[in-house]
């Protein structure tokens, strides 16, 4: 296996090196243009899809930074007469700020579906083409760079340029890997699968989508600027073209846009295919061609073919052991502390007119375990909700382990040790079990080394009984399965309460019993839990007290067979003639 | 500043000349709203539209009515047979935009093909018709193709609030499994409606046709400013989408009268990121 490595290191650096030298190995010129095409669409589609394939917020706008970049360098090559090398950061500087820009603006939307940020960013691509037409930039007559000296990286400037756009290919590449290796990446793809899950599980997705779109729009900068020494001549219908975004998009989805080198396979095949049709004589056919495949891949390869090849080969077993030692549970023998891990005080929500919580005051002790119980509607899953930061508060406070979280976005509120499970699993559903907790883990909890995070979702995945399922994708598991990887990867991010809405419902007879032993053990390692149930059985069993909802108020709370007997409570269940 | 004669011309030519939008919209409208497909072949169905009446008028001087009596339906099978391709590999939105983009370049390609990149225009004696109503020029077939969309709007819109057809597909718009549980055949409704959208396609072909210089290339022109349309008008209301179309025709026409014509793309996108960022209520 190492052997192996080594060759295809080696092959890569060598690989490298002959395309490095190319242009001064005296073939006519016509390959260093047609590379250079090469590179030029595999740069713009990756860094596409550090955006878009990751994080799944397909941009239409690809063309409004990639000319940015090409005006910058036009403008500050030919207006000012700075060197092309130094355009070539401002490009990328002043494209990633506009991105930033755009995103800082548009991912503050509270419904931003993928459509609407489809056309939004489209429209702001002909909005900045018509400012720049209508403005001294261009004013229409387009910019002719052939008075602009060429660096001699190269003896000759078509291999000058071929360089530039072969380093500029690697850089992207290289960052590509870098991201999705990384826990920028591990963050958006999780928010390509469930951003409010992500965001819950500790995931800064407003930063994260933020740094995305700054590096996606940076790398198309600097592509920009030296496709501007490429066309020679920049005019604003020639740049800010609806195929730029377009060929983008249907390159790195053919590839495959959630893996980092998919969109240079995507890249590599059209350029390859329009150019045998464009010398051919036969442009038209060509594109139809392309039109015609762009439809198949995506009716029968909807993924891309590089997850496509992915799924054939047989999935390595994981490398680590697959049972962690899992502690044995050792009963506390008076778990609950006289501390406050949860304060909540006069909490209110509302829906336009629907006011679902009410005023609400609860204090949880640390180590204890809260069952909320009370009818459908009664703000049950509200308060979850709130606690965790999904929904802002209306009014009041909540405290957790004394510090105010009421203002906090939902990843801060999980960071400080808050993490939930819920009702309906929701896993991401393109991560395999493993990766799931891992970044349950890698976000939530405190921050460790990989193989420390690694080693800490194996021993929850033992925990919860699904050993064996670690390479799984969630589509795979049943019910049952998907409610234990729900707590798996709650329990991943060492939380110091832990809110569990409905776990058991759903589950059978049998299923229910390993819960509740589950829900002990978690106890028993120091956990404190509130947890919304409507088995009477397993609150009874599990619960140190009650609370009871009813239309958004704190109705009773106290030891549980006391509540359950309370006659009031009685006749919000089952109505005023039982209460009797 | 222009006079008020120039800014009244302006504002009287950009609603007309908004219909156009509007009638586009329309079709886009309804199956992204509906179906949750959003068909950028639409463009490239109502240019092909255009051609074949161009085609049969020069040709063999065919009248145009009768050529949009043919090219109606056919543009109506289009539609749904794209609706069986869509159903039969359940395609998402995303994908439905990507796939018809796919089918938009097909279609601009075998056009170039066909009747080469050369602007084509198809003159007739009623094209540049127009009559004064006190100092103003209102152009015949501009007026036509408005009322035309007019009725077309109110009618789809009476449609789809009056009738239990309109109410079956409103209802599997919202949640397509609970509709079918209530006895609301789904596909069926979408074919229908699928083939209706392309069926407007057809209808504005044949004004693109009388109206506007044909060039392949130029299928992607109004690509932009319709989908503003679109959206401001709001998803799935075709009176929605013609409203919007005359208001952004005529911002469009009133900044070009009050800037300059290089300016006018600015506005309908500025109103849609504008309306986007509001994000009122309605939308």
């Amino acid at each position: 296996m190492t052997n192996a490595q080594g060759l295809a290191k080696l092959g890569a650096v060598l690989g490298i090196l002959v395309f490095a030298f190319l242009p001064v190995a005296g073939l006519p010129a016509f390959y260093d243009s047609f590379f250079y095409l090469v590179f030029f669409w595999v740069s713009l589609a990756t860094s596409w899809a550090i955006l878009s394939g990751f994080a799944g917020y397909f941009s239409l706008g690809h063309a409004a930074f990639f000319g940015i970049g090409m005006y910058t360098t036009a403008t500050l090559a030919t207006k000012f007469e700075v060197p092309v090398l130094l355009t070539l950061p401002v490009a990328a500087g002043l494209s990633a700020l506009f991105g930033v820009t755009i995103g800082a603006v548009v991912f503050r939307l509270r419904r931003l579906r993928g459509e609407l940020f489809a056309l939004l960013t489209l429209s702001v691509t002909f909005v900045i083409a018509t400012v720049i037409l209508n403005t001294p930039i261009d004013g229409g007559a387009g910019i002719f760079m052939s008075a602009v000296p060429i660096p001699d990286l190269l003896p000759t400037p078509t291999g000058t340029i071929y360089l530039l756009g072969f380093i500029l290919c690697l850089a992207t590449l290289a960052i590509a890997w870098t991201v999705a290796h990384s826990r920028l990446g591990m963050g958006l793809y999780a928010i390509h699968d469930d951003e409010d899950v992500a965001e819950a599980k500790g995931v800064p997705t407003f930063k994260y989508k933020i740094a995305a779109f700054a590096l996606s729009a940076g790398i198309a900068g600097a592509v920009g600027g030296v496709h501007a020494l490429y066309v020679g001549f920049i005019t604003v219908s020639g740049t800010f073209e609806l195929t730029v975004p377009l060929f983008v998009v249907l390159m790195s989805v053919i590839g495959g846009s959630r893996h980092w080198f998919g969109p240079a396979v995507g890249a590599t095949f059209i350029t390859v295919l329009l150019y045998a049709f464009i010398s051919g004589g036969e442009a038209m056919v060509g594109r139809a061609i392309v039109g015609a495949i762009l439809i198949l891949s995506i009716l029968w390869l909807p993924d891309g073919l590089i997850p496509a090849l992915k799924k054939w080969r047989v999935r390595r077993a994981v490398s680590q052991p697959h049972r962690a030692e899992v502690a044995p549970v050792v009963p506390a023998a008076r778990p609950i502390k006289d501390r406050n891990i949860l304060e909540v005080r006069a909490v209110t929500k509302r829906f336009g007119g629907l006011q679902a919580l009410a005023g609400v005051d609860l204090d949880v002790r640390e180590g204890e375990i809260v069952g909320l119980v009370g009818p459908n509607g009664s703000g049950k899953t509200t308060l979850i909700n709130v606690i965790s930061g999904h929904y802002p508060l209306t009014t009041g406070t909540i405290a957790v382990d004394g510090v105010q979280i009421g203002a906090l976005p939902a990843h801060d509120i999980a960071r400080r040790g808050v993490a939930r499970t819920y009702q309906i699993p929701r896993p991401f559903t393109n991560m395999t079990v493993l990766e799931n907790v891992v970044a349950a883990a890698a976000f939530g909890g405190p921050s460790r080394s990989s193989k420390e995070i690694r080693d800490e979702a194996l021993h929850w995945i033992g925990f919860t009984g699904l050993s064996g399922k670690e390479e799984v994708l969630p589509a795979g598991l049943n019910l049952h399965e998907r409610k234990f990887l729900e707590l798996a990867r709650a329990l991943a991010a060492k939380p110091k309460l832990l809110l569990l809405d409905e776990v058991l419902s759903g589950l059978n007879p049998t299923e229910v019993d390993n819960a509740i032993q589950l829900v002990r053990a978690i106890r028993a390692q120091g956990a404190t839990i509130v947890f919304v149930e409507h088995l009477m059985r397993a609150v009874v069993e599990l619960s140190d007290r009650v609370a009871v909802l009813n239309e958004g108020r704190l109705f009773a709370l106290g030891a549980p067979r006391e509540v359950m007997r309370d006659p009031r409570v009685v006749s919000i269940y089952l109505g005023k003639a039982y209460a009797a | 500043m222009p006079s008020a004669t120039l800014l009244g011309q302006a504002l009287i030519s950009g609603v007309l000349a908004g219909g156009m939008y509007g009638l586009l919209a329309m079709g886009l409208s309804l199956s992204w709203g509906l179906l949750r497909l959003v068909n950028l072949s639409h463009f490239a169905l109502a240019f092909l539209s255009a051609y074949i009446v161009y085609e049969l008028g020069t040709k063999y001087g065919v009248a145009p009515w009768w050529s949009a009596a043919m090219v109606v339906p056919v543009m109506f099978g289009v539609g749904a047979a794209q609706y069986w391709l869509f159903d039969r590999f359940h395609v998402n939105e995303l994908a439905s935009l990507l796939i018809t983009f796919s089918f938009a370049v097909i279609v601009e390609a075998g056009i170039q093909i066909y009747w080469t990149a050369d602007y084509r225009r198809f003159e007739t004696h009623y094209s540049t018709l127009s009559f004064k109503v006190g100092p103003f020029f209102v152009p015949v077939l501009e007026l036509v193709l408005c009322v035309v969309a007019s009725v077309l709007a109110w009618g789809t819109w009476m449609w789809l609030r009056k009738t239990y057809v309109g109410k079956g597909l409103r209802a599997a718009a919202e949640d397509a499994d609970i509709a079918a549980a209530y006895g609301v055949d789904h596909r069926k409704l979408a074919y229908l409606l699928s083939g209706i959208g392309a069926a407007y396609a057809g209808i504005a072909g044949t004004f693109i046709a009388l109206i506007a210089t044909l060039a392949p290339a130029q299928i992607w022109a109004w690509l932009g400013v319709v989908f503003a349309v679109v959206i401001i008008g709001r998803l799935g209301n075709p009176l929605g989408a013609l409203l919007a179309g005359m208001l952004i025709g005529a911002s469009e026409s009133l900044a070009m009268a009050v800037l300059s014509p290089a300016w006018a793309p600015v506005v309908s996108f500025s109103v849609l990121i504008v309306i986007l960022l509001w994000d009122p209520e309605w939308l």
